[in-house]
């Protein structure tokens, strides 16, 4: 499985779980579950920095941009302006061009404003960003994401941080199949076999924060979730037996006294 | 003369740097993008611009955070 690569804009990535870095007790907790999680690609957050208490660590000192793809994200962002504003921001401080691209729509459900979201993400592709759009498990609003240059989409499985799984799987197979470019399977995981279902139904990647963070061990819960991610993916790629209502015997009846 | 840094009133000396300031504050400028009355500033400009009373400026940075729930603790 190592020569399984996912390659999104001409960048390769070796995993195909990524991490977000909220939620943790501290960096210790936050290295080793990343560590155990075996992802390459991390979520940060765009914020101000803490003026007043320079004693307080650094996010980067733990988690390395020489060893980590970081992905800034545009969380807490609910209009077009204010995405922009996280996302150019994310991109002066110097470390890449990605954006997790995030217009939030409601408080209460943190649905994206896919209205807003394709309109923000128009602007930062011809902009020169590689944009991650967090989007809705809706097919159409994926393509249209594709149509105006995003090079992956990211649809929700579920609420974000609710861990109820795949709410929709039947519009989740459907999106992958209307669209031509990588699909990140992007919140809602609650637990390892979420993430390999997620990977069985073809997803390229899944991302996750709360499922890990939230655990009761979240280095344990990285480590299960990094094999799921790969027992998803090598069923996948192997190809699952068609479901039938009867039985199919596995012995032969030849040889039978 | 008075700058409004990361929504918080601050005296800083007449005419500094941003560069300077970031040196004040303790903080590694390749590590933080900087905003002047809502305009990015180019990094390598750090140096050669200079505040002016009234500003704001936003020091930002990257913490934690995977999801729109993820607030810094």
């Amino acid at each position: 499985m190592s020569d399984d690569r996912l390659t999104i804009a001409g960048i390769d990535f070796r995993s195909r779980l990524w991490v977000g870095t909220g939620k943790y007790k501290d960096f210790i907790e936050t290295q080793k579950a990343i560590e155990a999680s075996g992802a390459d690609v991390v979520t940060v957050a765009v914020r101000r920095v803490n003026i007043t208490d320079r004693k307080s660590e650094n996010l980067l000192d733990y988690i390395s941009p020489k060893t980590y793809k970081i992905l800034p994200n545009t969380a807490g962002c609910y209009n077009v302006e204010d995405a922009l504003r996280y996302a150019r921001l994310a991109r002066a401080a110097g470390i890449s061009d990605m954006v997790k691209l995030e217009v939030i729509g409601d408080e209460k459900t943190l649905f994206p404003d896919t209205a807003g979201l394709i309109e923000a993400a128009k602007i930062l592709v011809k902009e020169g960003f590689i944009v991650f759009p967090y989007t809705n498990d809706d097919p159409i609003v994926a393509k249209r994401l594709v149509d105006i240059g995003c090079q992956v989409v990211m649809p929700l499985a579920a609420p974000i941080g609710s861990g109820l799984g795949i709410r929709n799987p039947y519009n989740l197979k459907i999106l992958m199949e209307a669209v031509n470019v990588p699909v990140i399977v992007d919140a809602g995981v609650g637990t390892a076999s979420d993430a390999a279902l997620a990977m069985e139904y073809g997803a390229d990647a899944v991302l996750m924060n709360t499922a890990i963070a939230g655990a009761k061990e979240p280095i344990l819960m990285a480590e299960a979730m990094k094999y799921a991610v790969w027992a998803g993916r090598m069923a996948y790629k192997a190809g699952r037996i068609p479901r039938k209502l009867y039985a199919t015997a596995s012995s032969p009846i030849e040889g039978m006294l | 003369m008075r700058i409004t840094l990361n929504g918080e009133a601050r005296e800083v000396t007449e005419g500094q740097s941003v560069a300077s300031l970031l040196t004040d504050l303790g903080i590694q400028a390749e590590r933080v993008a900087v905003e002047l009355n809502l305009k990015i500033v180019d990094r390598r400009t750090f140096t050669g611009t200079s505040l002016r009373d009234g500003d704001r400026v936003e020091v930002i940075g990257f913490i934690g955070g995977g999801r729109s729930d993820d607030d810094e603790r």
